[in-house]
């Protein structure tokens, strides 16, 4: 049972309909808003409740505090789960509902304002004494004092311009002398370009893995469900998820799954929650990044190998009850990978393509999941992301588990749109794949090369 | 001299401007080249530019700013030279 009654679906999509089943399941009723655009949708079509809140566009309806909270009002709900992106992380959608005495899945705004901003973030984990990626300790003073700190963490160094973002501003520095031959121009860059010459030093982490650990907290207590690999990535998007991570060190995974519960722990979590780190694969250590305070789109393969249903958990919580699990009680079994089925064409350099859904046929069998917000017949509005659904297996091995992908994305059949099916048909045949041996940058590289492989063929 | 309606390739939202403060790509009266982008479609969080493929005179949008588009209706109208 949980303390809530009525709950208000503040999202779209495959994560609506997840949620809605989670409700569904605890006898929790479900009110479902939708844009102009998505009265057709699948969540709309299995929620007890729908509400029409605005325009197709997103500011205008499901980015709009105002429009949703008249929804809460209308609709009587005592909860509102925001799922991802949208109003999510947002602490101001956050601290409004509460003020209303509803209930928010989620943490509180303070923790996600907390959490959100990185610097904090960054210090909240040192607090907790969980590795940061290794750097000067605020801006350099002179060149003395950066070959120093980079002479401790070891080469190479980023240099960073303190006014920079988004990746401006930052040099590579391989050796002592191009790090002397660096810092000048860069302070003068960063004069020049943001009107501080204020630099600092971090870590240069070449061959990078993505891992992130699953928590769950009840505001006094945490426990962590293992970790996530999200390595394959495009433009900074996850493709491609596992869970456990392959290859890490059985020592190294017990150390980074304790400092997430030590930070979960010391800003007091309530809710689910992911810890993002790096992993350096040169120097075998992990360095925390960032915490995302809400559910992720990855969490199937974290309910896959332990079994837990983290959407049921997440409502809860949320209803008041104290954590469920004992940290002895999870268990990691077996292997697990997800897939992103997007509405894009991986020959056409991820061109979007929406439109109908004529055929939906989907692969089964044990061990064999598809979280979706389609079916055939559904037209894929143009106004949101371009996620069709998610397809997830699990098997006792990662070889089996690969193997059963492989099967589960033959049986498989999205049209006539394309999608990013055949850009996994090809990733899951790839040697390196099989190997496990990728980092963030693999994906982009293995792209190119194949694109560069098409057109020398098609020259040829 | 003869009036020719651009049409959208694609569905999605149509942008007059590249970002919410800057100026529209073209007003009335303005040359076209081909080639010059003349609005922009937001089709699941990717900007796809509506490029001239003819040259002449801009004589307006025919869709508002920010509005929703279906494939194949009219965006702008140009004059051709």
């Amino acid at each position: 049972m949980s303390g809530i009654r009525k709950l208000l679906i503040a999202n779209r999509g495959e994560i609506a309909v997840r949620i809605i089943r989670a409700a569904r399941d605890l006898g929790i009723r479900t009110v479902q808003v939708v844009s102009e655009a998505d009265q057709d949708m699948l969540a709309a079509r299995l929620a007890d409740e729908v509400r029409v809140i605005g325009p197709a566009p997103a500011p205008k309806s499901y980015l709009d505090v105002e429009r949703i909270l008249q929804a809460l009002r209308d609709s009587g709900a005592d909860a509102v789960h925001p799922g991802y992106g949208f109003l999510s992380e947002n602490a101001d959608f956050a601290r409004r509902v509460a003020e209303m005495g509803v209930i928010f899945c989620g943490p509180d705004a303070d923790t996600i304002d907390r959490m959100g901003d990185k610097v904090n973030a960054r210090t909240a984990a040192l607090a907790a004494g969980v590795p940061v990626v290794p750097g000067s300790d605020g801006r350099i003073a002179d060149l003395d004092s950066a070959v120093a700190v980079a002479e401790q963490i070891g080469y190479p160094v980023m240099v960073k311009a303190a006014a920079g973002g988004g990746g401006r501003g930052i040099r590579i520095a391989q050796t002592r002398e191009e790090l002397i031959a660096t810092v000048p121009t860069a302070m003068a860059e960063a004069r020049a370009g943001f009107g501080d010459d204020g630099l600092y030093i971090e870590a240069f982490i070449q061959k990078a893995r993505h891992i992130e650990v699953q928590i769950l907290g009840d505001g006094n207590r945490a426990v962590h469900l293992f970790e996530r690999e999200c390595s394959l990535q495009r433009r900074r998007q996850k493709v491609w998820e596992e869970a456990p991570a392959a290859l890490l060190p059985e020592t190294v995974r017990q150390e980074l799954c304790a400092s997430a519960v030590r930070l979960a722990e010391e800003v007091g979590y309530r809710g689910a929650g992911t810890l993002e780190y790096l992993y350096d694969m040169q120097r075998e250590a992990f360095y925390f990044i960032e915490m995302n305070t809400r559910i992720q789109v990855e969490h199937p393969v974290t309910e896959m190998i332990t079994g837990v249903d983290l959407l049921r958990e997440m409502l809860l919580i949320a209803g008041g009850a104290p954590l469920s699990l004992r940290q002895d009680d999870i268990r990691c079994t077996g292997h697990a990978i997800e897939v992103r089925l997007n509405a894009e064409n991986p020959e056409r350099h991820f061109f979007p393509a929406p439109g109908v859904i004529e055929t939906l046929t989907l692969p089964g069998g044990p061990g064999v999941r598809f979280d979706t917000g389609v079916y055939p017949g559904y037209k894929v509005p143009p106004y949101y992301d371009s996620l069709l659904g998610k397809l997830i297996v699990w098997d006792s091995s990662r070889d089996g588990a690969l193997n059963r992908m492989a099967g589960a994305l033959s049986e498989l059949d999205i049209g006539p749109g394309p999608s990013t099916a055949s850009l996994h048909r090809a990733l899951v045949q790839d040697p390196d794949v099989r190997a496990g041996a990728v980092s963030t940058l693999w994906l982009e590289d293995w792209l190119k090369a194949r694109a560069e492989a098409a057109a020398l063929a098609k020259s040829a | 001299m003869s009036l020719q309606t651009i049409e959208a390739p694609l569905p999605g939202i149509l942008y007059h401007k590249p970002s919410p403060d800057a100026e529209p790509f073209k007003t009335p009266g303005d040359a076209v080249a081909v080639g010059d982008t003349l609005a922009l479609i937001e089709v699941m969080k990717s900007f796809m530019p509506v490029e001239a493929e003819l040259a002449g005179t801009f004589k307006g949008y025919s869709a508002a700013d920010g509005e929703s588009i279906e494939p194949g209706a009219p965006v702008c109208e140009i004059e051709q030279a």
